[in-house]
């Protein structure tokens, strides 16, 4: 029997990302298409970064949850193009992010290799990201990078708490 | 449970197959398939020589956050390699993986430039090497997004994205270095002198590069000079630091004759395949 697409979303919304496991696959904006090829279910993901280590996990999440839902034939698909930007992640997606410690994405503020027109205002001058624990906007930036290829490290002067800032991509 | 499928693997056909049919991107050229092949190995070979370099300061940096920095480029573009290499695979059509063609070639068959071979040297060296590179790289990503093969065009866009995010980084710290303390700018300006004439290599083109810009799927590389000089002219500037005079090229690295370092590379990257081939976990 073949489930509803929009049900099939609804399993796939109950899926944890490995890595922040307090929002879905569905809320970071992963999976790309649902869809039935006859007894087959085919589901469409992309990839956050390329080098990620968490994109095998969701794999196999995704296939291990479907199952016990009990869809037999699944097959996964990857896309690349559109490639993946933190815009997809929802709003619900950001605020539980919030919630969690991690600052949210700010949009509009992804690099674009244009480098010269940021000279002087690198070293993060040219953001502000609110502390996800106090909300002070006195915080600087710490690291380009963070726990994962996905967030920069920040800390706050205010609240003197460091975290992490999900990176515009 | 059954065996996950393999979706890591670019469905070159199926891509071939919609460009061929007037896609977003004009149809796949009728090219020299061994030039493309070597084009592949190329794109694949320095970010993966570059990546691995990058890893060996995993529990070295300077700083945890720099560390850990090194190490999340190394995954960039380790996981760039891959898409590379898969698509190296298809082409060549003779049923390598990606990881067959990371493991189990030897120091000749690469075709990586030398410059992302060289020994990482001090902090600053390493990042004069990736900020000479990021420029390229990016440059080069940007005009491959538009890549007569469809294939080609969307790890463009994949990895573009992280490497414009790469550049910002490695440009922003030769800035703070180079026009940091007299010990810091000293050291940058001999990474620069030292590196200068192995970056030239990235231009340095052949007959692979030409047929590579006559059949639409690759940048001429002269076109990437103009603005490669430009990023690497005013980041240099706000760094203080000279650009050398010197235009020797080191060259050879995109035919396969490497310097010494990167057999020593591979003998750590390629050991446990060599010594327990087909070992997976």
């Amino acid at each position: 029997m073949r489930a509803a697409v929009s049900q099939v979303w609804d399993w796939l919304a109950e899926v944890p990302d490995p890595e922040i496991p307090v929002i879905s696959l569905t809320d970071l904006g992963i999976i790309r298409a649902v869809e039935w090829q006859g007894e087959v279910l085919v589901v469409t993901v992309t990839p956050t970064y390329s080098g990620c280590p968490a994109t095998a996990v969701i794999n196999l999440d995704i296939e291990a949850h479907l199952r016990g839902k009990g869809v037999e034939l699944i097959r996964l698909e990857r896309q690349l193009t559109p490639a993946w930007t933190t815009d997809w992640i929802t709003p619900e997606g950001r605020e539980k992010l919030r919630e969690y410690g991690i600052a949210p994405p700010i949009e509009g503020t992804a690099p674009d290799g244009q480098v010269m027109a940021r000279v002087g205002a690198l070293s993060g001058a040219n953001l502000t990201v609110p502390c996800p624990r106090c909300g002070s906007n006195e915080t600087r930036r710490v690291s380009q990078f963070g726990s994962t290829p996905c967030k920069a490290s920040w800390v706050c002067n205010a609240c003197l708490e460091p975290f992490d800032y999900f990176k515009c991509h | 449970m059954p065996s996950l499928p393999d979706i890591m693997t670019p469905d070159a056909e199926g891509l071939a197959a919609k460009a061929a049919h007037g896609g977003a991107h004009a149809p796949a050229p009728d090219a020299d398939q061994d030039a493309f092949f070597e084009f592949l190995l190329r794109m694949g070979d320095n970010a993966l020589i570059l990546g691995h370099r990058n890893s060996e300061w995993c529990g070295h940096g300077p700083v945890l956050e720099e560390d850990i920095a090194m190490s999340n480029m190394a995954l960039d573009l380790i996981g760039q390699t891959a898409l590379w290499l898969g698509l190296a695979g298809e082409v060549e059509g003779k049923g390598r993986s990606a990881d067959d063609l990371a493991y189990l070639r030897d120091a000749w068959d690469f075709r990586n430039v030398l410059l992302v071979e060289r020994p990482n040297g001090d902090f600053g060296a390493t990042l004069m090497r990736q900020f000479l590179f990021d420029a390229f790289h990016f440059h080069q990503l940007q005009a491959l997004t538009k890549s007569a093969d469809a294939r080609v065009a969307e790890i463009a866009g994949k990895a573009l994205k992280e490497v414009s995010y790469h550049l910002e980084r490695s440009a922003e710290q030769v800035i703070a270095l180079g026009d940091g303390t007299e010990e810091s700018h000293a050291r940058m300006q001999a990474a620069l002198d030292d590196q200068w004439g192995y970056a030239l290599e990235m231009f340095a083109g052949d007959a692979t590069d030409a047929k590579m810009a006559d059949a639409g799927i690759a940048p001429d590389l002269a076109d990437l000079r103009g603005p490669w000089d430009a990023t690497v002219q005013a980041v240099l500037a706000e760094a203080t630091l000279a650009i050398p005079e010197n235009s020797y090229v080191h060259k050879g690295g995109k035919q396969g004759t490497h310097t010494e370092h990167l057999g020593y590379i591979l003998a750590e990257m390629q050991f446990l395949q060599r010594a327990y081939p087909g070992a997976e976990w």
